[in-house]
């Protein structure tokens, strides 16, 4: 999937899924099939038919929103193929039903606000203010010079310190991000990529000021360097470089770091830059295959470190198109493992996954709807089988969120949870013909999605040719010409829009954080010892030219002396150059 | 003589540039496919230029316009800087428009420097396309 094209395992893979879908599977008996038959066209023609010629259906394309054609009505007919002995319960393979034997009756999903702006200062006090409503994992945002490898202090960063996300420049900032919040009680996800190794070399360095050990700390980098390339763009080198200091991690981590989840496998930004619920889940499939063969090629088993990679999904408006995405994710990753990759190991099979609501979705008209278009997409994904979840707030199409706004975020998912019951029954959809069918469509889909990848030449190549970058543009594309002509409806948008005078009030971000940020680097740099800085960087720079020295050990006693991000992020660029991508229009 | 028509004149060369350190394209992209359809030149700055960057290419390209797209919430850095740096070189009659997440603050102040349009999420395309034209046809070609 990585490196070699026209590989006929996803070729023969798609074949297969057709293949058994056509075929009527053992829990249908011919004579019960046959009724069903002739009942559901009796339906088709009669009662339906005839109603639709008196009153003609709204619309004359009903489809989910990847475009998969709708019928009205969906029926065993539909699902006739599924014996369900491929299905699996939950906590068995091939996990269709969920992950965990007891899912959400032992513990609910993990509450996770992405949360981060200005100052260190300013995020440890939302971090701490989540913390005592209630919220049960930590989830940090970087600002975009953090995002990108440069310092405050950079003529790049001029403007952008701490606009929408927290500043990062070197190991003091990260310390004030995380004082009073002991690491070894909370478990943090940030999200980095591009620099990830050296925000987690920070990490260790906060807990070993801390006194934490490293071996104990829990979290999540996401580190996913495929995706950047594929959809959110933000990479400092070219891809073989980014995918090396990877595999440095990945290696580093499951010696030192055995519970730190080094990738976060994302089809977030892949759906939020325009793409299908079709194209993330084989996209973002399409990456974990990648990183398995990192994985490899570095000489680890994937039985060893598969356990070690989680994903991060979408959750936007088709409800069953998205709960239909989650279930196929899982079936297929345990499948393809066990299959492909040797994979026997039950723990290494699961598909954990966050979701985040889509931000993509809000609109900038009458915010407050929002919160309801936030709801559903939860619902989605907690009825999807997620092991955590981020709702976003109904004013981020105007800002960063507000306190205010962020707490009705975390109490939608904490309505979900209490007060619907809907925690109870695990996979509560499973069984309706509909969301079945749906499931092995997604299913289908994504395999001749894999084969079309090998087809453009194996996923790096891919990616490199900007394939999956043409193939999200044209649909985004599309989806924005059916809002433009009426064919897809977004409320208050093209259909029962009204005039309004400013609706809500947002967060305003000052420009003292540049200043403050720069000023505490000055100082940093003043305070420590230049000479070990220099000896250190130089170390990292020795390790960037030869492929066979792991970089992240000298990358930590850096952090430790105090580097930069900046300084660290240039050896890279000197070592390694920095990436184009090719014309995507 | 009478004006011409936008249709009459030369196509509308637009520059279309995300001037900072973001990768959110999606909208940037859609935008430059819809202005191709409506029968503009459409030169696309690729990621990350720097304001510096985007203004050479305006001026290298001889543009009518240029588009700037930013959801990094930089916008009140890099969109007057693009502006200030094109009137200082030469490019003060090139029409400027912006867009992303722009808080209503902030609208007035960037409309107050000649940077208009300023669409966020959930505007129609056809309203943007529209903007562009009549302030090409009012500035470029109207004097």
């Amino acid at each position: 999937m990585l490196r070699n094209g026209g590989e006929a395992y996803w070729k023969t893979k798609a074949k297969a899924v057709v293949e058994r879908r056509a075929k009527p599977g053992s829990l249908y008996d011919e004579a019960v099939v046959e009724s069903v038959r002739k009942g559901v066209r009796q339906w088709e023609e009669s009662v339906f038919g005839e109603q639709a010629k008196k009153l003609p259906e709204s619309r004359s394309d009903f489809q989910t929103a990847s475009g998969i054609a709708l019928k009205p009505l969906f029926t065993p007919l539909d699902v006739m193929d599924a014996d369900y002995s491929d299905q699996g319960y939950p906590g068995v393979f091939p996990y269709l039903r969920g992950v965990h034997p007891t899912m959400y009756r032992g513990r609910a999903w993990t509450m996770r606000m992405f949360s981060g702006f200005g100052t260190p200062e300013d995020t440890n006090k939302r971090l701490k203010l989540l913390l005592d409503h209630g919220e049960t994992g930590l989830s940090i945002a970087f600002d975009m010079p953090t995002l990108y490898g440069y310092d405050c202090d950079h003529d790049r960063a001029h403007g952008e310190v701490g606009r929408c996300g927290v500043s990062v420049s070197s190991l003091k900032d990260m310390e004030v991000i995380f004082d009073g919040i002991p690491l070894n009680k909370v478990s943090t996800s940030m999200t980095i990529n591009a620099p990830a190794t050296v925000l987690t070399c920070m990490y260790a360095g906060v807990a070993k000021r801390q006194g934490v050990s490293m071996e104990g700390l829990r979290g999540t980098v996401q580190a996913d360097m495929l995706k950047e390339y594929i959809a959110q763009k933000e990479w400092v080198y070219p891809p073989e470089a980014h995918l090396r200091l990877v595999r440095d991690l990945m290696v580093f981590c499951t010696k030192r770091m055995p519970l730190w989840n080094y990738i976060s496998i994302s089809g977030y930004h892949i759906r939020e830059a325009g793409s299908s619920a079709v194209q993330e889940l084989a996209f973002t499939l399409a990456d974990g295959f990648g990183y398995v063969e990192l994985g490899m090629e570095a000489g680890l088993k994937p039985e060893q470190f598969a356990p070690r990679l989680s994903f991060f999904f979408n959750s936007t408006m088709d409800f069953f198109e998205e709960i239909a995405k989650f279930r196929a994710a899982r079936k297929i990753w345990a499948a393809v493992l066990r299959e492909k990759y040797g994979v026997k190991n039950p723990r290494s099979l699961l598909m954990r996954f966050h979701t985040q609501t889509s931000g993509a979705s809000l609109t900038w008209q009458q915010p407050l709807n929002n919160i309801v278009r936030t709801t559903i997409e939860a619902l989605a994904a907690v009825l999807g089988g997620t092991q955590s979840l981020h709702t976003n707030s109904f004013d981020e199409a105007w800002a960063l969120p507000t306190e205010k706004a962020v707490q009705v975020a975390l109490r939608t998912q904490q309505v979900i949870a209490e007060e619907t019951g809907l925690p109870t029954v695990i996979d509560p959809l499973g069984g309706s013909y509909y969301v079945e069918w749906l499931t092995e469509q997604m299913e289908e889909e994504a395999y001749k999605y894999f084969d079309r990848i090998e087809s453009a030449g194996g996923l790096l190549k891919a990616i490199k040719s900007g394939y999956m970058q043409r193939e999200i543009a044209e649909n985004s594309y599309r989806l924005s010409r059916r809002v433009e002509e009426g064919k897809d409806n977004v409320v208050g948008v093209n259909k029962y829009a009204i005039k309004e005078k400013k609706p809500i009030d947002t967060l305003k971000i000052d420009f003292k954080a540049q200043r403050s940020q720069v000023k505490r680097l000055e100082r940093v740099k003043r305070e420590r010892d230049g000479a070990k800085v220099q000896a250190a960087l130089t170390k990292i720079g020795r390790a960037f030219e030869n492929e066979g020295v792991n970089s992240i050990e000298p990358m930590l006693k850096a952090v430790l002396e105090y580097a930069t991000l900046g300084e660290i992020v240039q050896v890279g660029r000197e070592a390694f150059g920095t990436w184009r991508e090719p014309l995507i229009l | 003589m009478a004006k011409k028509t936008v249709s009459e004149q030369r196509k509308i060369r637009i520059l279309v540039a995300k001037p900072g350190l973001d990768g959110h394209d999606r909208g940037a992209l859609v935008l430059a496919r819809a202005l191709r359809d409506a029968g503009m030149e459409v030169i696309y700055s690729g990621l990350l230029p720097s304001p510096e960057q985007v203004v050479q290419m305006a001026l290298d390209e001889d543009v009518d316009v240029v588009a700037l797209s930013l959801l990094n919430g930089a916008h009140m850095t890099a969109f007057p800087r693009v502006k200030k740096l094109l009137e200082k070189m030469g490019g003060g009659d090139i029409v400027v428009v912006g867009g992303g997440i722009i808080p209503e603050d902030d609208k007035s102040k960037l409309l107050k420097m000649g940077i208009t349009g300023l669409y966020g999420p959930g505007s129609s395309l056809e309203e943007i396309v529209g903007h562009i034209q009549e302030r090409v046809r009012k500035e470029r070609w109207g004097k």
